[in-house]
């Protein structure tokens, strides 16, 4: 212990955003962990209730409030940490500390920053100040020239030579810009920006450029390394979270490579960072001219990416360093007797892929560009680049099998997919290869370093050897080996060799299976330990590679091991909540005597940690590679059920392979998975369901929405948060949508309810023993039913139900348990209308809301659920839902604001990337706390609503007088006008976009940042309203307008902030709450 | 293009076969010819042209841990006009062979002429891929390095001896195999009796930067990296290269340079000699790698050989008795005894990781010598600022 400090202040990044995600509730967890074994007492806020930081044991003191410059000075006045740390809660922990001292707050209270120093991070994070910096130390950055006249342009352009990029200045959207590369071009494009702008920036172009990272550590006295270097797959122009990474970089010589590593070390130095800092090139392909694009002077989604690829725990170290250790007083934790001052040689590469969730997004823009958009990733290990990039591939779990061998791809202008690329171009790459274009056709149109192109030419290739086989014994050993070599799994061996004629994937899969083993070709478990095998692991951090002959670990088969599956890729519908889940159940499997061995690939993750679990396999999980894995590992049984729907869809199969699937049976899985087999239990036992039928003609839909009518939901089935879910309320849109729906998924028949109005959604998240109930938690959304469950806003518990209802859906919950012999977690969703109950649908095992419940609640569900699978006796908790003083609220985070052109509305299908839970004393105060945290902000003094139907207007007449009341001024499209007018609500007209001509036009307020929120209600799918509404809501996204577009969340939003002030907020932390 | 699956059926099988009789299997991707040495791993990421040309690796057959290997091909074989070379080490390859896991046959970067598979052919150097260099490694690391033996082409004698059930009486049929085997003109030799020093080293004095008023630098060469004369041209000092084993006390000279090189420092006794009586006097002396070695034995101490070396970018050293610690760039298997050292010695930076000896300084003269490499390449340039701690004492 090198500083006197007792208390130390943590600061999170709040709910999971694009750009903001998993990483950093992984790097928060290492950096409690680093100063918690120091003896020191921690304090976190952070409102993202799923996390792993936020969990019993990580923190000593944890609060869900938003972290913003108020609430962390609230809790300073009442924490006093001596220190605080900055640098592990992302872009929004820095921002927030910075503002924090720029106010004088941290001098206030005298809390001291740990780590590197504000001034250090505001030489980074301010552009000018940033490359005044580095001139300093002769170090090249991306400089533009701001010009008034051509002459200039062409002396700015010579100076910074061609080509450049001119750019309009203060005009959006990249009017008047462009590239050129000779003083012709210049004059040309010079003259067109200066007609948009009086203003022309001149900027030297790195199109084409690599991109390549370095994350350096330094300490106090001066010594740093550099932990990991990785280079993009995507050359510059592609923001780094939306390109392929590989590190090691694979394409930079030594000379390269050492002169990127000097220059990050002289820049950390000059900077003064201590901890940990990432710094971006931009570097030439065809010479060593080099500029520094960024540097980050925190922990980040690289960092995260860094440790998992080295297993050098950058956060835990950087932490220690805060603290004021050196380099040279920590231990390497993976050998645990070399030093931590060092850099980690590989023996492997691993590849990094984004995981994009476009298609959940009417109107978005699907190039990728200069701003993130994709919601997670995946990292692949393997001895081979193709082995890496082809797992990768299978792991972003968007239906691909790898690089080959998928579902042919529509692309009808394969030149303007390379040149243009999105989230697809990869398979653009494949596709272009098939059709012919040449490696250097492709390089040209993609700027992709040749060697990737070579390396994915390979994989080709031997795509082709393979098709030209019809069986598989005919398939010579040394050319299944080197498929195998290149990552091809055996469904891509099958369809290679099948081709068509395979009807059967799963039977093809093990047909490939038994004919590999029988040869001998299976893969290796290789250890990752920092030092590519000169010392020892004392960790299991492993990965499989068909690059090999021998196993790093040995085997006990003592059955004494339990694995469990984690839950892949984050993406809209899964993410946090079921790391927390999968972390819960190792800890318990632990706990409790028994080695636990986690599987998953996901590297912004605290599972993925070497020292959450015995063993690690850092790795797929497909059928073929779990088999793998059990096979070797032969364990006790498997836990598939809390890692989302991943591990659940993988039951049955590892059922029918004899794997002793640990809790509620594969049957029972599948009997609550299969809507048809469902459906039929709930009618015997006589529980009740929103009608509905499986559809395959246009015939028989009409005439099952004659007999329920609009509005219907339409579905595909097997499907989780919703994709291609759609509710119609006309023959109109039905068929509009049906032919979507069509097009999606030709085999499957449609899935047509009944959809009930108004109704109230209700979850039931419980744990059972043998059928029987051991433990649950009723919690109610706060808007209809129609916002999927992981967009709505839930109270826990439940604040406004009958008893009488409760009463029903216990009863129901006891039969389904029963019915279903549930051992385990499990969830079920239900309607209440009046009290009239429906289930909507079930699912054995853990839900998105488990965490929550968990927290508020403070009963461990997960962990008792666990116990239960591992078949230890459990007892009731003498605790209830009823015994609670206080109310949580969980809210969902969007980030429509990074989807460019989305719509901001919610609907059926999920759109929310993350969420929060505060608690609070009273319902308002947890609302207010929660809607703060997701970045809603209390307006001011001008408020638009248009609020939808007649219906939900008169939902929102309480909510619009207490606006009125509080002095408020209401402007209001033509329809709320009227019905606040004939309700004597004072109000303002605004008019809509499309009613042209007319003032004031609510579009020209919402630039003119004359309003402060926007409540804005879709009445249906209708064109005109889409686009009006569009118009409003979207620029209300753009101009970082706070807007709500649920009746009810916004009433209930409304009320809080009329009936209380944010200073009667009360700090008060989790432990407080009894 | 040349098909992926063709290079299966043209390239020959490799066998590397180990002095305890571990058989590995992979294919030949350089020139096809038998050859024997120590098998020594590297853990460098980077670097393989610098590498192969490191007079310090001569009589070692090199694995390459980092398992993707020939990437950005090699560079121009070119020599300024000083016979420095412009991108290399030194004139040509000097490991005996080079082992890896997964050779790219294509290569992509600016500066690149050929391929490596098609230099090793050139240079007479064989290259054996698709090796579990993995496992190959862990064996050297628990046995420590041994004798090895790559032999290309059918090895079917040894294959089918590598298939015995019993561990003990596979190793003698492998090695009975071996001996037996037709292809088979070498013998598993022993690394440590051979002066591989007098093999590399130049075979007269060469002179560098020769200018009026500069200060001298005799650079005894033991193999040197033709980075170390780089670094000290840039100083702008002139620098006389003079053989391992000249009596450079005969020389005017304001400073003493010695450099690295292979093998082993017992078999170098005249270069000991020559230094030894440079230490009577007071003229700076610095010594990198071997150098280090051999001031240390000049001055009294005794060397022992590690059981796998270091052979790395990322070797971290600590200066004694201070808070500065440096990543290194190694290449070595014997070290200095520290309980060794004389009375006028002491250790000058300690290995944090297995607390071996990394330099060593005279208490009271200007000499003092690193066992990582100050110069680098390949490898990090961190320390490369004590060469001008150097050149400052001139």
């Amino acid at each position: 212990m090198k500083e006197d400090i007792k208390k130390v202040l943590i600061l999170g990044s709040g709910a999971l955003k694009i750009g903001e995600a998993g990483e950093f509730d992984y790097s928060g967890s290492q950096a409690l962990k680093a100063i918690k074994e120091e003896g020191i007492q921690t304090v976190l806020i952070n409102p993202n209730i799923a996390t792993v930081q936020t969990s019993e044991g990580v923190a000593d003191t944890v609060y869900f409030l938003p972290v913003t410059p108020f609430f962390v000075e609230k809790v300073i006045e009442k924490e006093r940490p001596e220190g605080i740390l900055l640098a592990f809660g992302g872009q929004t922990a820095l921002n927030c500390g910075v503002a924090l001292y720029q106010s004088g707050v941290l001098e206030k209270y005298n809390v001291r920053v740990l780590g590197t120093q504000v001034q250090a991070i505001m030489d980074t994070e301010d552009r000018e100040l940033f490359v005044r910096k580095l001139d300093e130390i002769d170090v090249k950055t991306i400089k533009s020239e701001a010009v008034d006249n051509a002459a200039d342009a062409r002396r700015a352009a010579k100076e910074l030579d061609y080509p450049v990029i001119v750019r309009a200045a203060y005009a959006l959207g990249g009017l008047g810009s462009g590239f050129c590369d000779n003083e012709e071009e210049l004059d040309t494009l010079v003259e067109k920006a200066f007609s948009f702008s009086p203003q022309v920036l001149v900027e030297k172009s790195l199109k084409g450029w690599k991109e390549v990272e370095y994350e350096v550590v330094r300490d106090r006295f001066d010594n740093c390394i550099t932990v990991c270097n990785m280079e993009n797959f995507d050359p510059l122009g592609i923001h780094t979270g939306e390109s392929i990474v590989i590190a090691p970089s694979q394409t930079l010589i030594n000379t390269d490579y050492h002169k990127l590593r000097e220059l990050a070390i002289r820049i950390i130095r000059h900077i003064g960072i201590v901890g940990e800092c990432n710094v971006q090139y931009a570097y030439d392909p065809e010479s060593e001219d080099y500029r520094v694009i960024e540097v980050n002077a925190r922990l980040s989604r690289s960092s995260a990416l860094a440790s998992k690829a080295t297993g050098y725990p950058l956060a835990f170290v950087a932490a220690k360093l805060g603290l004021g250790y050196g380099l040279f007083d920590l231990k390497n934790s993976v050998t645990k007797t070399t030093s931590a001052f060092f850099e980690p040689a590989l023996d492997y590469v691993v590849c990094k892929i984004p995981r994009w969730d476009l298609g959940k997004f009417h109107g978005v823009a699907r190039e990728l560009g200069s701003s993130m958009k994709s919601v997670g990733e995946v990292m692949a290990i393997g001895r081979t680049f193709e082995e890496a990039i082809q797992k990768g591939l299978r792991m972003i779990g968007q239906g691909m099998h790898g690089f080959v061998e998928n579902k042919e791809l529509v692309i009808p202008d394969i030149d303007k997919a390379l040149h243009e690329p999105t989230d697809r171009r990869i398979f653009v790459i494949s596709k272009a290869f098939r059709a012919g274009y040449t490696i250097d056709q492709i390089h040209d149109l993609t700027k992709i370093d040749k060697w990737f192109l070579q390396k994915l030419y390979g994989i080709i290739q031997t795509a082709g050897a393979l098709e030209s086989f019809n069986k598989i014994m005919d398939v010579p050993d040394d050319l299944l080996r080197l498929a195998k070599v290149q990552g091809f799994s055996d469904f891509q061996i099958a369809r290679a060799i099948f081709k068509d004629q395979m009807e059967d994937g799963e039977k093809a899969i093990l047909q490939v299976r038994q004919d590999r083993k029988f040869r001998g070709i299976v893969p290796v478990v290789k250890q990752i330990d920092t030092l590519a095998a000169e010392y020892p692991a004392q960790t299991n951090y492993l990965y499989l590679t068909y690059s090999g002959t021998e196993n790093d670990v040995q085997y006990l088969g003592d059955k004494r091991s339990i694995v469990v599956l984690g839950s892949g890729a984050y993406r809209i519908g899964s993410s946090v909540e079921f790391d927390w889940c999968g972390v819960q159940a190792l800890n318990t499997i632990r706990k409790e005597g028994w080695r636990s061995v986690m599987i998953n690939y996901n590297p912004e993750t605290v599972s993925t940690d070497y020292d959450m679990c015995d063993r690690l396999y850092f790795d797929e999980l497909t059928f073929e590679r779990v088999m793998d894995i059990l096979e070797l590992e032969n364990p006790h049984g498997v836990i598939v059920s809390t890692g989302g729907q991943i591990p659940n869809n993988l039951a049955m199969r590892l059922d029918e392979q004899h794997v002793n699937i640990l809790g509620t049976s594969a049957k029972s899985i599948d009997n609550a998975e299969d809507r048809e087999k469902f459906s039929a239990m709930l009618d015997r036992i006589g529980v009740d369901q929103p009608r509905w039928k499986e559809l395959s003609s246009m015939d028989d839909i009409n005439q099952f929405v004659d007999e329920v009518g609009f509005p219907v939901l339409v579905r595909p089935s097997y499907v989780l948060s919703g994709a291609a879910m759609n509710v119609c309320s006309n023959q109109e849109e039905l068929e509009r949508f049906l032919q979507l729906a069509a097009n999606v998924s030709k085999k499957h028949p449609v899935v047509v309810s009944q959809f009930i109005e108004h109704a109230k959604e209700v979850e039931m998240d419980a744990v059972a023993d043998h059928g029987e109930i051991v433990m649950y938690a009723i919690s109610e959304h706060i808007e209809f039913a129609g916002v999927h469950s992981g967009d709505a806003t839930i109270q826990f518990p439940s604040q406004k139900l009958y008893v009488e209802t409760v009463r029903r859906i216990k009863r129901i919950s006891k039969q389904i348990a029963k019915e279903l012999n549930i051992s385990g977690p499990f969830n079920i969703q239900y309607l209440a209308k009046g009290n009239e109950i429906k289930v909507i649908e079930c699912n054995l095992r853990a839900s998105r809301s488990f965490p929550f419940v968990s927290k508020v609640l403070k009963i461990n569900f997960i962990e008792l659920a666990t116990r239960i699978m591992l078949g230890l006796p459990v007892e009731k908790p003498n605790k209830n839902e009823f015994d609670l003083d206080y109310v949580g609220i969980k809210a969902s985070q969007f980030s429509f604001n990074r989807l460019q052109k989305a719509d901001p509305v919610l609907g059926v299908d999920m759109a929310s990337t993350g969420e929060v839970g505060c608690i609070g004393d009273d319902l308002s105060e947890a609302i207010l706390k929660s809607m703060l945290s997701v970045g809603l902000r209390i307006p001011k003094k001008n408020i638009l609503l248009s609020t939808g139907t007649p219906k939900q207007k008169v939902d929102m007449l309480d909510a619009a007088r207490m606006l009125a009341k509080k002095g408020y001024n209401i402007y209001a499209t033509r329809g709320t006008y009227r019905f606040l007018e004939e309700n004597d609500i004072p109000c303002t007209r605004v008019y809509w976009p499309s009613e042209e001509g007319q003032h004031p036009q609510a579009l020209d307020l919402l630039h003119e940042k004359k309003i402060d929120m926007v409540v804005n209600i879709p009445r249906d799918l209708s064109v005109s309203e889409l686009t009006n509404g569009y118009k409003i809501r979207r620029a209300a996204i753009d101009l970082n307008t706070t807007l709500i577009t649920n009746a009810r969340l916004a009433s209930a939003f409304i009320e809080a902030f009329c009936t209380l002030s944010v200073d009667d907020i009360q700090i008060k932390s989790w432990q407080e709450y009894k | 293009m040349t098909q992926h699956t063709d290079y299966m059926q043209t390239e020959k099988t490799a066998t590397l076969i180990l002095d305890d009789g571990t058989v590995f299997r992979g294919l030949s991707f350089g020139c096809e010819k038998d050859v024997t040495g120590e098998v020594v791993f590297n853990t460098a990421m980077t670097g393989y042209p610098e590498s192969l040309t490191d007079p310090s690796y001569a009589g070692q057959l090199m694995v390459l841990t980092f398992p993707l290997v020939g990437n950005y091909g090699v560079p121009p074989r070119t020599f300024g006009t000083d016979g420095i070379a412009t991108f290399m080490e030194s004139e040509k390859i000097h490991a005996d062979a080079i082992i890896v896991s997964d050779y790219s046959h294509e290569y992509s970067h600016w500066n690149a002429t050929e391929s490596l598979g098609s230099w090793l052919k050139e240079e007479g150097i064989p290259g054996i891929y698709e090796i579990d260099t993995r496992a190959l490694t862990k064996k050297l690391r628990e046995h420590g390095v041994m004798m090895g033996r790559i032999v290309i082409g059918d090895a079917k004698d040894i294959l089918d001896a590598d298939d015995a059930d019993d561990a003990d009486q596979r190793s003698k049929d492998i090695k009975s195999a071996l001996s037996a085997s037709s292809a088979s003109k070498i013998s598993f030799a022993s690394y440590s009796d051979i002066n591989y020093v007098d093999r590399v080293s130049c075979k007269e004095v060469i002179t560098y930067g020769e200018g009026e008023g500069k200060k001298r630098v005799v650079l005894v060469d033991c193999g040197v990296k033709h980075n170390i004369i780089r670094c000290l041209l840039k100083r702008n000092v002139t620098v006389i290269r003079v053989p391992w084993n000249y009596d450079f006390n005969t020389l005017e000279y304001d400073g003493l340079f010695i450099s690295n090189g292979p093998g082993d420092p017992d078999t170098c006794d005249a270069a000991v000699q020559n230094i030894r009586k440079a230490l009577n006097g007071d003229k700076p002396i610095c010594g990198i790698c071997m150098g280090n070695q051999l001031l240390a034995k000049a001055g009294g101490a005794s060397i022992y050989k590690l059981k796998y070396g270091h052979r790395s970018h990322n070797q971290p050293v600590r200066m004694v008795g201070t808070e500065k610690c440096f990543i290194t760039s190694q290449n070595h298997g014997y070290a200095v005894d520290n309980t060794t050292l004389g009375a006028d010695w002491e250790p000058l930076f300690i290995n944090m990781n297995d607390g071996t000896n990394e330099g060593i300084k005279h208490k009271t003269k200007p000499f003092f010598s690193f066992q990582f490499h100050p110069e680098a390449c390949s490898g990090p340039m961190d320390t490369e600022f004590m060469f001008d701690k150097f050149v400052e004492l001139l």
